[in-house]
């Protein structure tokens, strides 16, 4: 990512372990081998743990260390974490917040306000430093049984065939080769098995570097997202100040493409850059680097049972913090599949599911987060003037404020899949085929708060609302006005709910098909159908 | 969807000409260039439908490209 290494302070230690397999005389053979313990591997690892899959995690370091990665976290990405077991965590030492101002000069170009809808667990973003998410992910995946980490395991060489692959793993005590059923590489942008496999990773690459800094300071600047257009601290240029933990403030600035990367990261230099930004140099540095930045993906996301996830798979410019919060949608969307299809569920071909669902966010997270590149960084002079008149006219015009892109902030995709069985009744409110399902808040049948995706859980369901006739028959049936209670009248709301209303949920939350009035048939065939039994027929 | 429509619509078209003429009179390059992105926004937003855009922006296109002699 044409990042400069500076040295990094080790925040959170691990150790390697010399493991079983080392130590046999043929290869050992695992159903999955997840490579790369960033929050993607991790966040994959723990939601197949979570189903009963033994998972053994590799990464070829044994710390996390500090320096500027993800901050911004968004509701359906912690709606994820909440189901892994790591929401509650990521809320409490997290930074909320939903108010964003865009500047241009001195002046206040216009404001927004995330406005999070009452009725929600989880709010619209949270800033948090990835290092204190990769931690509570890794303290919550050694509190499960089935996992394994292995740190300081490198994955040198890969052995693909059709019905799974050799690894070749070194370590501190030398290398050792073991066969798995399914490879899950979620090992980063520069992602070493996508070279073992000769895959190409293609995309477009931005020239201009960025600074990005993260600066310890008691500000008075409250917790929004700021964004200057050509502030009169860095002209021509543009400017970013977001709030994370600790009173750490993540500071971006656009350098230009001609930016001399090492000279820029030198502390003379970014100091009084700062010192001009903040009006004082009552801060100090945590980190520096300059980076710059490229949209790009692999074609495929499945090669036979290799399976690519995260970065690996595909990588964004940060605007719009789309990186860890679309790695984590993959791992959600992947984990279920490969249980089921691991437990013989479901046929192999419910994987290529992944590829279609994943490629479609992919390509719409790389539209959105090079759109934003492109305003933010002109690349020539009439690029800059349509920006220029962009801003100019905002002043003016609401259309043109409109227009105005300093990162569009992630949403989660509305899968257009053949997973999902096409509705046949009309439906207003929130709740969308093939969206995550809107949260509402209910109560149990002791009269205790939940909220409902809490009650869904990891597992297909079925949602019901009673009209007097034998509620449907599934694996799992929660039934609103006897399981759970909708005194609010949320649910009612969000879903469009009528007596007979019907919904069947996938295990990633998913919604998967409605009636207003569903037979048993109709739903153990939408049932098959979200398992990737073609048409839903046996 | 609305296509783009290429027969003149103006009641008056020297005098429609003649105001985007009289807008740019007296303008360096750098200022034309700057008021012509202007307008090219605002117009776009009053036509409102992106196809529409895109249409234009293949006539656009198309009329830059080198006229071929006609062969016969
Ligand atoms: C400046 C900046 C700001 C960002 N801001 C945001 C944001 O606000 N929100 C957001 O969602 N995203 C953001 N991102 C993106 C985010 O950091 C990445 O998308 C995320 O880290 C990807 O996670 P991952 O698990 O796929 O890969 P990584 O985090 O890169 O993890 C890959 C892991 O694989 C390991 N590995 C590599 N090779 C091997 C091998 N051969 N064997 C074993 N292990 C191996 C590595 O050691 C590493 O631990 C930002 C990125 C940058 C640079």
């Amino acid at each position: 990512m044409g990042r400069i290494m500076n040295t990094r302070k080790i925040l959170y230690q691990y150790g390697y372990h010399r493991c079983p397999d080392q130590d046999r005389a043929s290869p050992a053979r695992h159903s999955v081998i997840i490579v790369g313990a960033g929050p993607v591997g991790l966040c994959t690892a723990i939601d197949l743990a979570q189903r009963r899959i033994p998972v053994v995690l590799l990464d070829d370091a044994d710390r996390i260390g500090e320096g500027s990665r993800g901050i911004c976290y968004a509701k359906r990405t912690l709606e994820i974490l909440d189901r892994l077991g790591v929401g509650n965590l990521c809320l409490e030492k997290g930074v909320t917040w939903k108010v964003g101002k865009v500047f241009q000069g001195n002046d206040l170009l216009y404001a927004f306000d995330l406005l999070p809808e009452d009725g929600h667990k989880m709010p619209a973003f949270i800033n948090l430093q990835q290092y204190y998410l990769e931690h509570a992910l890794v303290e919550r995946a050694a509190a499960l049984p089935n996992l394994e980490i292995r740190w300081c395991n490198k994955v040198v060489d890969l052995k693909h065939r059709n019905d799974g692959a050799t690894l070749t793993v070194e370590t501190p005590e030398g290398t050792y080769k073991f066969d798995t059923d399914w490879v899950v590489a979620a090992d980063g942008a520069r992602s070493p098995l996508r070279g073992m496999l000769g895959l190409a990773f293609q995309g477009e690459a931005f020239e201009d570097r960025f600074l990005i800094a993260d600066v310890k300071m008691k500000g008075n600047f409250p917790p929004e997202r700021w964004f200057w257009f050509d502030p009169p601290f860095h002209e021509g240029h543009s400017a970013l100040l977001h709030k994370q933990p600790d009173d750490v403030w993540r500071i971006d600035l656009q350098l230009g493409r001609d930016a001399n990367v090492k000279a820029e990261q030198a502390p003379e230099r970014v100091i009084p850059r700062l010192r001009q930004m903040l009006g004082h140099d009552n801060f100090s540095l945590e980190w520096v680097s300059v980076y710059t930045f490229q949209c790009r993906r692999l074609e495929r996301f499945v090669h036979g049972r290799v399976v690519f996830v995260g970065d690996a798979a595909h990588q964004v410019s940060p605007f719009g913090a789309r990186g860890a919060n679309s790695g984590i949608q993959d791992a959600d969307n992947l984990a279920w599949k490969l249980a089921i299809v691991l437990k013989g569920e479901a046929p192999e071909s419910l994987i290529e599911s992944y590829n279609l669902e994943r490629s479609a966010a992919a390509d719409e997270n790389i539209g959105h987060s090079t759109r934003s590149t492109d305003f933010i960084a002109p690349r020539s002079a009439q690029e800059l003037r349509f920006r220029d008149a962009t801003l100019a006219l905002a002043r003016h015009a609401s259309f043109a404020k409109r227009m105005v892109n300093s990162g569009r902030l992630s949403m989660p995709s509305t899968y257009d899949t053949p997973l999902s069985t096409p509705d046949a009744d009309s439906w207003s409110g929130s709740a969308r085929l093939g969206a995550p399902l809107p949260d509402a808040p209910l109560h149990d049948q002791n009269g205790r708060p939940i909220w409902l995706l809490d009650a869904i859980g990891g597992e297909e369901t079925i949602l019901h609302v009673p009209n007097g006739t034998q509620p449907p028959k599934g694996s799992r049936v929660l039934v609103i006005g006897s399981d759970l209670f909708d005194n609010q009248g949320f649910f009612a709301q969000r879903f469009d709910a009528s007596p007979g209303s019907t919904y069947l949920v996938r295990p990633d939350q998913h919604l998967a098909a409605r009636w207003r009035h569903g037979t048993p048939s109709l739903l153990e065939s939408a049932s098959r159908r979200l398992r990737g039994f073609e048409g839903g027929h046996a | 969807m609305t296509a783009l429509i290429t027969e003149s619509r103006l009641a008056d078209p020297d005098r429609t000409y003649r105001a985007l003429i009289e807008a740019h009179r007296g303008l360096s390059d750098e200022d034309s260039a700057a008021l012509n992105s202007r307008l090219v926004l605002i117009l776009a937003n009053h036509i409102g439908e992106h196809s529409v855009l895109q249409e234009a922006i293949a006539l656009a296109k198309q009329s830059m490209e080198p006229v071929e002699p006609a062969s016969e």
